[in-house]
């Protein structure tokens, strides 16, 4: 089962700009959803400085108990984490379909400006309509 | 909190054995860094295998390593899906209240982490690839309580001392399959105070 629970996007300087919940127990208030985005975008940089080697680009999967959190960072910095069921497939694939529905219907928006929040109907629907194709795709199975 | 669940292999006997069948997938130098803090974040020990890259001199790191594990809690418990009452972030959080993370990986390590119902946590930074260590670090606990909590000289609190000689035979200590394994086996075996 590869349920997706809620999905955020940061910028590149840690601030909240998309946050959507697709099932969990009880949606998160914005002020909440604001301070957790922060708080992530601390501990990814800091993750970075504690490193063992050289070339560390922060957290990429963090596993707790009852839930994963898949992160992925764009080249320019900015961060797309999902909220899924532990041991959900295919995480690393849907990030990169997001990010491409980003760049098509949030960059691409003439309207649009950089690092605020994202208010684009179409990218909604996009991004709806890739959540539910991979939870169709897992059940199909 | 599954932290007494596991096999009852790994038991309280004075001499453990390690857990059968554990981490076929280690095989080699895997580990980079060991660490273990108490619940007030003292660093009880801290062992380094394998770091090409220090940032921060060791005081420094290991108070940065105890704040990065400190928020991820609260983080992961408000962050948690499946509760209804989460309470409020920035809460102090008793160990196994909320749910709690055992590891996140990143490109160049990965970090397997433990919390005992006492507060007692223990890190292992290892290669990004390898798998579970919940079972290894479960067992690290078992070596902690029998020849630190259990010795009588211990000072509960302070750092874990061990004597120079049998970090020498660690050294030489270094073939067989599940090199990593025996070589934090053998540190923590033969932990004595000074």
């Amino acid at each position: 089962m590869a349920t997706v629970y809620n999905l955020f996007i940061i910028n590149k300087s840690g601030g909240l700009i998309f946050y959507k919940d697709y099932g969990s127990a009880e949606r998160m208030d914005t002020n909440d959803s604001l301070r957790l985005a922060s708080l992530w975008h601390s501990m990814h940089a800091i993750s970075q400085q504690l490193s063992p080697t050289i070339g560390c680009f922060g957290i990429e999967l963090l596993q707790a108990d009852n839930f994963d959190l898949h992160c992925f960072q764009s080249l320019t910095g900015t961060k797309f984490f999902v909220v899924c069921e532990p041991g959900a497939q295919h995480m690393e694939g849907l990030l990169k379909v997001i990010y491409e529905l980003y760049t098509d219907f949030v960059l691409k928006n003439p309207f649009y400006e950089m690092e605020m929040p994202i208010r684009c109907e179409l990218f909604d629907l996009h991004l709806s309509q890739a959540v539910q194709k991979e939870r169709v795709f897992i059940l199909g199975r | 909190m599954q932290f007494f669940g596991g096999s009852a292999a790994i038991g309280i006997t004075p001499s453990p054995a390690a857990p059968p069948g554990t981490a076929t997938s280690l095989s080699g130098n895997n580990a980079n860094m060991l660490y273990i803090f108490n619940r007030n974040g003292v660093c009880l020990l801290y062992r380094e295998w394998h770091r090409p890259l220090r940032t921060l001199d060791a005081q420094q790191d290991q108070k940065l390593m105890f704040g990065l594990l400190f928020s991820l809690r609260s983080f992961t418990a408000k962050m948690d899906p499946t509760s209804v009452d989460k309470g409020n972030l920035g809460v102090p959080l008793l160990p196994g209240q909320g749910c709690s993370y055992h590891s996140f990986q990143t490109n160049t390590y990965k970090l397997s982490f433990m919390e005992s119902p006492s507060g007692i946590k223990l890190i292992l930074v290892t290669h990004p690839k390898t798998g579970d260590l919940r079972d290894s670090l479960r067992y690290m606990y078992n070596l902690y309580v029998e020849y630190v909590v259990k010795n009588p000289i211990y000072v509960p609190g302070s750092a874990i001392k061990l004597n120079k000689g049998q970090l020498h035979q660690f050294h030489v200590q270094s073939y067989g399959k599940s090199v990593i394994k025996e070589r934090l086996v053998n540190i923590l075996v033969q932990m004595q105070l000074s």
